[in-house]
């Protein structure tokens, strides 16, 4: 960290500034233009993170959490995907409405991104040094020497024994846990305010994943830095986040306060991923899972895009698309029968 | 905010070694994946990195196919360039009285019909050979792989032409196509027929090219390189190039070969190299007449052919098969 990073981020703790957005997502709406049609991947799509708060976006494959972090960090391939609607107004400025440049500028330095499986978003033909250290090549036009200086003071900042020898190697050469913890250091190399980790420990066996959840969870916390977790794991998150946002089918259909989303569910769909985590208490049961399938992006059902397979859909779910209601201080669900599920659930 | 940690000591970047190494404890024992255990037998020192560059080459020079074939390149191509070292003779001489003898001490290939060394012209014939064809195979090694890069990278409309202009090149037929541009070109240098098969070798290498990028372009660290900030030449330089150059390398190399094998077709047909050049493929043309009555005239020059062709085939074989990691 340079002082010029510490002076620009604010001293307090997260919540003193929870009123003012880091990043705030705004109705983002994306579609992928393909030759079978039309795929609505986000249909107005509304979170809001603040420094050093931590947002775990949580949903099944093709609901749409990672497009919404690709179209934040301006990587979504266009074509085909493109972004058709909403604002994405990171530190006051709405980033659809800049330029390539600026956005590139941005990406890095103010916002980076740590992907799921760090030895296929590493480079193999590069050492590792040589990684980290274009980081400042790029955003801060160091020379190769300089960078690769700082190149081994982030290995030590992750945890990397015997940095200054592992920086001349290559990514193949470290196990999962370590060349996961070379993704955060290059997301952190130049110190931004938002990180966008896509499930960072997916790829990890469950005792690295813990080592590397509170890596970036310290970290995270350290610097200040808004954190969106996106993860279908419900275990993770549970440790790690402040607030939660369940994504089906390109929506947001639950955001609550990660204990009291645990606690009492108020949208039939997260009730139903609770429920499908296997519990040792019920060894010999057979594991509940939510009948049916995620709907085809390219054909969305009308109403409710969850009625085909929820228990308590009704005929007004079949016609009508539930609003986000506010279901209580800081939660909303898109459920028509929020009160019932949050009540059933208590 | 909720604070569910046990506050550990902070992780300052001063003093950061120690607390941080605590974390990594668990996984410091399985560092170094090329120590004991792992990875291929042998005094491996500690911390060597080994590319795909390292493993190939380890691979290729124990792999008997690669140090034959690269020895008689080797060989070859000392040979264009000084012809002089191994043929003392002049491959113009001509002594009229000695016309399609055969082998006699002195000249151990024999005479073709004019009476000129055989032995003398199958070592001049190597520079022609070998300079079209490395000149043909550079030439179109670079346009293809600059254009097909280009297209794979950005796609949209100009992919769809580099593509569909490609298709057309590919439809020309290569003997009828040298046959009329070669026809008209009067230079007795080897530059219009190089310049011939870089036109038609391009858009193989293209293809190749194009479509190695494409591939490469969707992994997972272009994305990465994206989302940290990084432009497009320098993606395209640093992150996908190299990870896409080996397929090209194969191509070009096989080529090679076939560029050479080509060279001879269009000389024997009389529309490639001309006369004062000397040529495998022009004395094989001239002696094809007498095959009967001196086959050695022909036989020289053909066995001299087949090996270069051969070997550059070979040696395009050995390097895909030391870049293809799925083989390994």
């Amino acid at each position: 960290m340079t002082n010029e990073d510490a002076d620009r981020r604010p001293a307090g703790g997260g919540t003193a500034l929870a009123d003012a957005p880091l990043l705030d997502v705004r109705d983002l709406r994306v579609e992928f233009r393909t030759r079978d049609g039309v795929a609505k991947a986000v249909n107005g799509v509304s979170y809001h993170v603040a420094p050093g708060q931590t947002l775990a976006v949580l949903g099944e494959s093709g609901s749409g959490k990672s497009v919404t972090a690709q179209a934040v960090m301006g990587i979504l391939d266009s074509p085909p995907g493109f972004v058709t609607g909403g604002e994405i107004v990171f530190q006051g400025r709405d980033l659809l409405t800049l330029g390539r440049e600026e956005r590139r500028r941005i990406r890095g330095a103010k916002m980076a991104m740590i992907f799921q499986d760090a030895l296929s978003a590493l480079n193999p033909v590069l050492t590792v040094g040589a990684q980290l250290g274009e980081m400042f090549e790029v955003h801060e036009g160091m020379s190769r020497k300089e960078a690769r200086g700082r190149a081994v003071e982030l290995m030590e900042r992750v945890g990397i024994p015997a940095a200054r020898e592992r920086v001349g190697d290559y990514p193949h050469q470290f196990s999962g846990g370590m060349r996961q913890r070379i993704m955060i250091a290059m997301a952190l190399a130049l110190g931004p305010d938002l990180i966008i980790a896509d499930e960072p420990t997916t790829a990890l066996d469950v005792t690295v994943q813990a080592q590397v959840m509170d890596l970036l969870a310290e970290l995270q916390r350290e610097l200040t830095m808004g954190l969106i977790l996106i993860t279908h794991d419900l275990g993770v998150v549970a440790d790690v986040a402040d607030t939660i946002a369940v994504m089906y089918a390109g929506r947001i259909v639950e955001t609550a306060p990660v204990h009291q989303l645990y606690r009492a569910p108020a949208h039939p769909y997260t009730r139903g991923l609770l429920e499908s985590i296997p519990r040792l208490d019920q060894k010999g049961q057979r594991l509940f899972a939510i009948k049916g399938l995620p709907p085809n992006l390219t054909a969305i059902p009308p109403g409710c895009p969850f009625h085909p397979r929820c228990p308590l859909a009704r005929d007004v779910c079949r016609t009508e698309l539930p609003p986000l209601h506010e279901a209580g201080p800081g939660r909303t669900s898109a459920c028509h029968f929020w009160k019932e599920t949050l009540d059933g659930a208590r | 905010m909720p604070d569910p940690y046990v506050p550990k000591e902070a992780i300052g970047h001063g003093d950061g070694g120690s607390a941080a190494l605590a974390i990594g404890e668990a996984e410091s024992l399985e560092r170094r994946p090329g120590a004991p255990g792992a990875g291929p037998p042998g005094p491996e020192p500690l911390g060597k990195p080994r590319s795909l560059w390292s493993d190939a080459w380890h691979d290729l020079y124990r792999n008997p196919v690669f140090v034959i074939s690269a020895l008689v390149i080797v060989f070859l191509v000392i040979i264009a360039i000084w012809p002089q070292l191994i043929a003392t003779g002049n491959p113009y001489r001509a002594d009229l009285a000695k016309a399609q003898q055969g082998s006699q001490p002195g000249h151990p290939f024999g005479f073709d019909t004019q009476g000129r060394d055989v032995y003398t012209r199958v070592v001049y014939g190597a520079r022609a050979s070998i300079t079209v064809g490395v000149c043909a195979t550079t030439g179109a090694a670079l346009l293809g792989s600059l254009l097909g890069g280009l297209a794979g990278f950005f796609g949209g409309w100009g992919d769809t032409l580099l593509s569909r202009l490609a298709d057309i090149f590919f439809g020309i037929p290569v003997i009828l196509g040298g046959l009329v541009f070669l026809s008209v070109v009067t230079s007795t240098t080897v530059w219009p027929v190089v310049g011939f098969i870089v036109l038609l070798g391009w858009p193989q290498i293209s293809r190749i090219a194009r479509g190695s990028v494409v591939t490469a372009k969707q992994n997972d660290y272009v994305q990465a390189a994206r989302a940290l900030g990084a432009g497009n030449g320098r993606m395209l330089l640093r992150h996908i190039a190299p990870n896409a150059v080996a397929p090209v390398i194969v191509v070009a190399t096989i080529a090679l070969g076939t560029y050479i094998a080509l060279e001879a077709t269009l000389s024997y047909l009389g529309a490639g190299l001309k006369p004062p050049t000397v040529s495998w493929g022009i004395d094989i043309s001239t002696a094809s007449t007498y095959i009967r009555t001196a086959p050695h005239m022909l036989l020289w020059p053909a066995g001299a052919l087949s090996i270069t062709v051969l070997a550059f085939i070979m040696l395009g074989d050995a390097v895909r098969d030391a870049l293809d990691p799925k083989l390994r």
